[in-house]
C-alpha cells in the first residue's frame, strides 16, 4: 500500500484532532483545572506529531513537537494554563492547521511567510517552557537532541552498515568512516552489532565482522553521506533512511538486515530514528496491511519499551491510543461510495415504483401484498442510505465557540454561547457549504448586535451578552437560528441607509420584516465604524446568496432593545424526497411531499386568483396558465394548499395522483431559466415528471398579486400574502 | 580461582590482531577472571575493538569474568565513536579508571606481556 494514499486522511484527521484540541482549550477556559481536558489536547497534539512524523513533514513535526513540549509540562503542572496560553494554543493548533493546508495543497515546505508567522507564536512558547527551566527535550521518538524551533530539521537518518570482511585487509577501517561522518553532522547514537563474529576458533582476526546502526543528525543531503562510503562501497553493505521515513521503510530494513528482526527493532528504537510509539502508529494506520505481518516484534517492543525509564515519553501515549480507539468507533468511507449507493436507491426506487404499477394492472394478490413489503423495504432502505449522508450540525456550532471565544477577546465584550439542538441531523454537504455563511451571522451578532458592556449596564441587562444557536426540523427542512440579546436592529437607520442607496419606492410602507432584509441586499452595512470583523457592507449579501445556493432561505427579525434573530433554513437532504403527485393534462408535477398542508376541491368565481378556506383568504396558482399547458381542464379540478415557512398558497391542478419516493434528477442547463421548477423525476411507467419549485412559485403568485412589481423587488426576501 | 591482568601496550591494531587474539584467548581460558588492562595502549582500530568484543562474548560463554581497565585515552575515544562504553564496561567506570585508586584492582598476579 501506498503511504501517498493514506496522506488525505492524515490530513482529514489532523484536522479533526485540530478541532478536538481547540474544543478541549475552551473547555479549559472555563475549567483551567481539568486534566481530562489538558489530555485531550496533549493527545492531539502528540498523535499530528507522530502521524506527521510517519509522512515525513519535517516542519509539522518540528512546531507541533514546541507545543507537545508545553502541553506536557503542562499536564505534570509545571506550567499553569492561563488565558494566554488558551490563546497561544488556539493560535498554535492554527498554525498546523495551516501548515497542513499547506501540505493537502501538495507543497513540500510552506512559504517563508507561513513560518516567519510562527515565530512569535514559537517564542512564546517556549518562554513558558524556559519559565520553570525545563529545556525543550525531544523525545526518542524523532530527535534526542535539542530541537531547532525555527523548523530545522528534527528527525534523524537511519543509517545501517554492514562491513564486508575484507575491509580491514584492503586497508580501510569502519573507524574511520565513522569517524568522518561525525564531520559532516552528528552521530547522535550509534549501535555496534558483533551478531557477525564466528566462534573464536573461526574468527579470523583480520577480517571484518563489524555492523553500525546509526542515528544521524545533519542537514546534508543523502547523496553527501552515501558519499562518505564511496571507498568502500563494495565492501560494505550501507542503507541509509532519510529521518522520519515511511514506517513501512523501517520495517523493510529490518527485514533486509541479517540479525534476528525483534532485536533490530530494539536497536532500530534505540537509536532513535523509529520510535516504538510509530511503530505501535503502523498498526493503526492505513497501511496496516503492511505493518501487519511485524504485528508480533512491534507488540514485544511495546514491552521493552515502557520498562525503561529513558523512554516514558513513549509509554506515555499508550492509553491514550487505547482510549482514541474507543471514542471513534466509526468508519471512514470515501463519499463518492455514499454518491454511488444512494444512486442506486434512487434506481431501485424508480425501478420498484415500476413493478409496483405492473402488478396493480394483476389481479394476483399474492403479488400485491409481495410488492408492499417490497415498497416498505425499500422506503427503509432509502431512509438509511440518506442517513448515511447525514451528520450532527453539533460539530459545526461547536466551532462557533472558537468564533465566540475570539471575536470577544477581539472587541473586549463578555459574550456567552448556547447551543441547541446539536444532535440535528443534515446533509454534509449542506453541514459544510452553511458554516461559512453562520460564521458571519455570529461574528455579526456579537459584534453588531451585542451592545458593549457599558451600554449593557446602562439598559440594564447582564453584563454578559449572549448568542443563541438553535437547530431543529420542521417539515422537511432543517431551522437554524442565530439568536442574540443585544440591541436589535435599528429600524430608523436601515431605512434611512436604503433611502440613501436608492432601494426604497416613495410612497410605499414597508412592513418591519421587509426593512430588516433589506440588511442582506449587496454593500449594506449599517455599522458606523468598520471593525476588523465586519461592517464593510461585505457579509450579509454573501450569506443570502450562498444560502439561496443550497436551496435554502433566510430571514431576520429584531426586536429593539431585546436583540435579533435570524433564521436559515435549508433543505434536509438534496438527494431524494417524499412528492406528491398531480397532474395537469397530460403532465404530471411532483409537489415535495413535506410542503402539502391538504387537497381540496377548487371551487373559484372565475378570473379571481385568491379563494375563500374556511373563511380565510387563498392565492392560488393555476398550474395549466402557469406552464402554458394546452389540454383543456377536464370538469372537476382540485387544489392542493402548500405551505412554506408561515404562508400558504393553492396550486390549481387537474388530477391528484397520490404519494410517491421521488429521486431528484438535476435539470440540464437548458432549462436553467425556467423558474417555478427545481428538478425532474423518472416516474415507475418511464414517463418524466417535473418537481415543483414551490418557494419560487410562492414568490411568483406573490409578485403578481403585489400592487408594484418594482416595489416587490426591493424586498424580495420577504413576502406577505 | 584465579585470576589475570593483561596488560596491553602499544598497537591494538589489525597488525597484531592474530597475534592479541591468541593471547587474550589462551589467557582467558587459563582463568576464572581476566583483566586487560588497557593503560599502554596508544592506538586501537576496528580489528582490535572487534576482538575485545569477541573475547567478551566468549567470557560470557565460558563464565569467566572478564574486565578491561585503565582504557587510555586512544582507547577510550574510539569505545566512545562506537559507543561501546556500556557493552564493554560503564562509562562512569571506563572515566574514573584514569584515576587507579577510583577502582579497586582485582588482580592478584600481574602478568606482563
Amino acid at each position: 500500500m501506498n503511504f501517498d494514499d493514506a496522506l488525505p486522511t492524515f490530513i482529514n484527521e489532523g484536522r479533526e484532532l485540530i478541532e478536538e484540541m481547540e474544543r478541549a482549550l475552551l473547555s479549559l477556559q472555563h475549567h483551567p483545572r481539568e486534566s481530562d481536558a489538558v489530555n485531550a489536547v496533549f493527545r492531539a497534539a502528540h498523535t499530528i506529531k507522530g502521524s506527521a512524523g510517519l509522512f515525513g513533514l519535517d516542519h509539522v513535526v518540528a512546531f507541533t513537537h514546541v507545543v507537545e513540549s508545553v502541553l506536557d509540562e503542562a499536564r505534570s503542572g509545571k506550567v499553569v494554563i492561563d488565558e494566554s496560553l488558551i490563546a497561544t494554543l488556539l493560535a498554535s493548533g492554527d498554525h498546523i492547521g495551516a501548515l497542513l493546508d499547506v501540505v493537502a495543497a501538495g507543497r513540500a515546505e510552506p512559504e517563508a511567510a507561513l513560518t516567519r508567522k510562527a515565530e512569535p507564536l514559537l517564542a512564546q512558547l517556549t518562554r513558558r517552557l524556559r519559565a520553570h527551566g525545563s529545556e525543550i527535550t525531544a523525545e526518542s521518538g524523532h530527535a534526542p537532541t535539542e530541537i531547532d524551533p525555527g523548523g530545522g530539521d528534527t528527525g534523524l537518518w537511519h543509517i545501517s552498515l554492514r562491513f564486508g570482511r575484507s575491509v580491514l585487509c584492503n586497508g580501510m577501517d569502519p573507524l574511520s568512516f565513522i569517524r568522518y561522518l561525525g564531520t559532516i553532522g552528528r552521530i547522535v547514537t550509534l549501535v555496534t552489532l558483533p551478531d557477525a563474529l564466528p566462534g573464536p576458533a573461526e574468527m579470523d582476526p583480520e577480517c571484518c565482522y563489524l555492523g553500525f546502526e546509526i542515528g544521524f543528525c545533519t542537514q546534508v543531503t543523502q547523496a553527501t553521506i552515501e558519499n562518505v562510503f564511496e571507498f568502500v562501497v563494495d565492501d560494505c553493505a550501507v542503507r541509509i533512511l532519510p529521518p522520519n521515513s515511511k514506517i513501512e521503510a523501517y520495517l523493510g530494513l529490518i527485514h533486509q538486515l541479517p540479525e534476528d528482526p525483534t532485536r533490530l527493532a530494539d536497536i532500530f528504537v534505540q537509536c532513535g530514528t523509529v520510535s516504538a510509539r510509530q511503530l505501535a502508529d503502523a498498526l493503526q494506520s492505513p497501511a496496516t496491511d503492511v505493518a501487519m505481518h511485524h504485528t508480533d516484534f512491534v507488540s514485544d517492543k511495546h514491552g521493552g519499551v515502557r520498562h525503561e525509564p529513558a523512554n516514558t515519553a513513549d509509554a506515555k501515549p499508550q492509553h491514550g491510543l487505547g482510549a482514541k480507539a474507543k471514542e471513534c468507533p466509526s468508519v471512514r468511507v470515501d463519499a463518492d461510495k455514499i454518491d454511488h449507493l444512494i444512486n442506486l436507491v434512487g434506481e431501485l426506487i424508480i425501478a420498484s415504483t415500476s413493478a409496483t404499477l405492473a402488478a396493480r394492472s394483476t389481479q394476483n394478490g399474492e403479488l400485491h401484498e409481495a410488492h408492499s413489503t417490497l415498497s416498505g423495504l425499500v422506503e427503509e432502505l432509502r431512509d438509511s442510505a440518506l442517513k448515511l449522508r447525514m451528520v450532527k450540525i453539533g460539530a459545526t456550532f461547536h466551532r462557533f465557540e472558537r468564533v465566540v471565544h475570539d471575536v470577544s477577546r477581539e472587541t473586549g465584550k463578555d459574550i456567552k454561547l448556547v447551543v441547541n439542538g446539536e444532535d440535528t441531523e443534515l446533509d454534509k454537504t449542506v453541514v459544510e457549504k452553511i458554516a461559512d455563511p453562520l460564521t458571519h451571522l455570529v461574528r455579526n451578532a456579537i459584534d453588531h448586535g451585542i451592545e458593549s458592556t457599558a451600554l449593557r449596564a446602562e439598559r440594564g441587562k447582564s453584563a454578559r451578552g449572549t448568542v443563541r444557536l438553535n437547530a431543529y426540523h420542521d417539515s422537511g427542512s432543517v431551522v437554524i437560528e442565530v439568536c442574540d440579546d443585544g440591541g436589535g436592529l435599528d429600524r430608523e437607520r436601515i431605512l434611512a441607509k436604503a433611502a440613501d442607496r436608492g432601494l426604497l419606492e416613495a410612497g410605499r410602507a414597508l412592513t418591519d420584516r421587509e426593512i430588516y432584509a433589506l440588511i442582506f441586499e449587496p454593500g449594506f452595512s449599517t455599522a458606523d465604524r468598520i471593525t476588523n470583523l465586519s461592517g464593510r457592507g461585505v457579509g450579509m449579501d454573501v450569506v443570502k446568496r450562498n444560502i439561496t445556493a443550497l436551496r435554502g432561505s433566510v430571514e431576520v427579525d429584531s426586536t429593539a432593545g431585546l436583540g435579533t434573530m435570524v433564521t436559515v433554513r435549508l433543505p434536509l437532504t438534496l438527494a431524494i424526497i417524499n412528492g406528491f403527485q398531480v397532474s395537469v393534462g397530460p403532465s404530471v408535477f411532483v409537489v415535495p411531499q413535506e410542503m402539502v398542508d391538504e387537497c381540496v376541491e377548487f371551487t373559484c368565481e372565475a378570473g379571481q386568483n385568491y379563494t375563500d378556506l374556511r373563511g380565510a383568504v387563498l392565492p392560488f396558482i393555476r398550474l395549466r396558465e402557469q406552464f402554458e399547458i394546452g389540454a383543456p381542464p377536464g370538469s372537476r379540478q382540485n387544489m392542493i394548499v402548500v405551505r412554506v415557512g408561515a404562508h400558504k398558497f393553492g396550486l390549481v391542478v387537474d388530477r391528484l395522483l397520490g404519494e410517491s419516493q421521488t429521486v431528484i434528477r438535476p435539470l440540464s442547463k437548458m432549462f436553467n431559466h425556467v423558474k417555478g421548477i427545481s428538478g425532474s423525476s423518472i416516474r415507475g411507467n418511464g414517463e418524466v415528471a417535473l418537481i415543483l419549485d414551490v418557494p419560487a412559485l410562492m414568490a411568483h403568485a406573490c409578485l403578481s398579486q403585489a400592487p408594484s412589481t418594482e416595489a416587490a423587488q426591493v424586498a424580495p426576501a420577504e413576502m406577505r400574502l | 580461582m584465579s585470576s589475570a591482568t593483561l596488560r596491553l601496550d602499544g598497537e591494538f591494531t589489525i597488525y597484531r590482531a592474530a597475534e592479541l587474539k591468541r593471547q587474550i584467548l589462551d589467557a582467558l581460558h587459563q582463568q576464572e577472571a581476566l583483566e586487560i588492562d588497557l593503560s599502554a595502549v596508544s592506538e586501537i582500530d576496528s580489528a582490535g575493538v572487534q576482538l575485545l568484543m569477541l573475547v567478551k562474548r566468549e567470557a560470557e560463554a565460558l563464565g569467566r569474568e572478564f574486565h578491561l581497565s585503565h582504557h587510555s585515552p586512544a582507547v577510550l575515544k574510539v569505545f566512545d565513536l562506537f559507543k561501546l562504553s556500556i557493552y564493554l564496561g560503564s562509562p562512569v567506570m571506563i572515566r574514573s579508571c584514569s584515576v587507579a585508586t577510583a577502582v579497586p584492582p582485582p588482580s592478584r598476579d600481574r602478568h606482563e606481556f
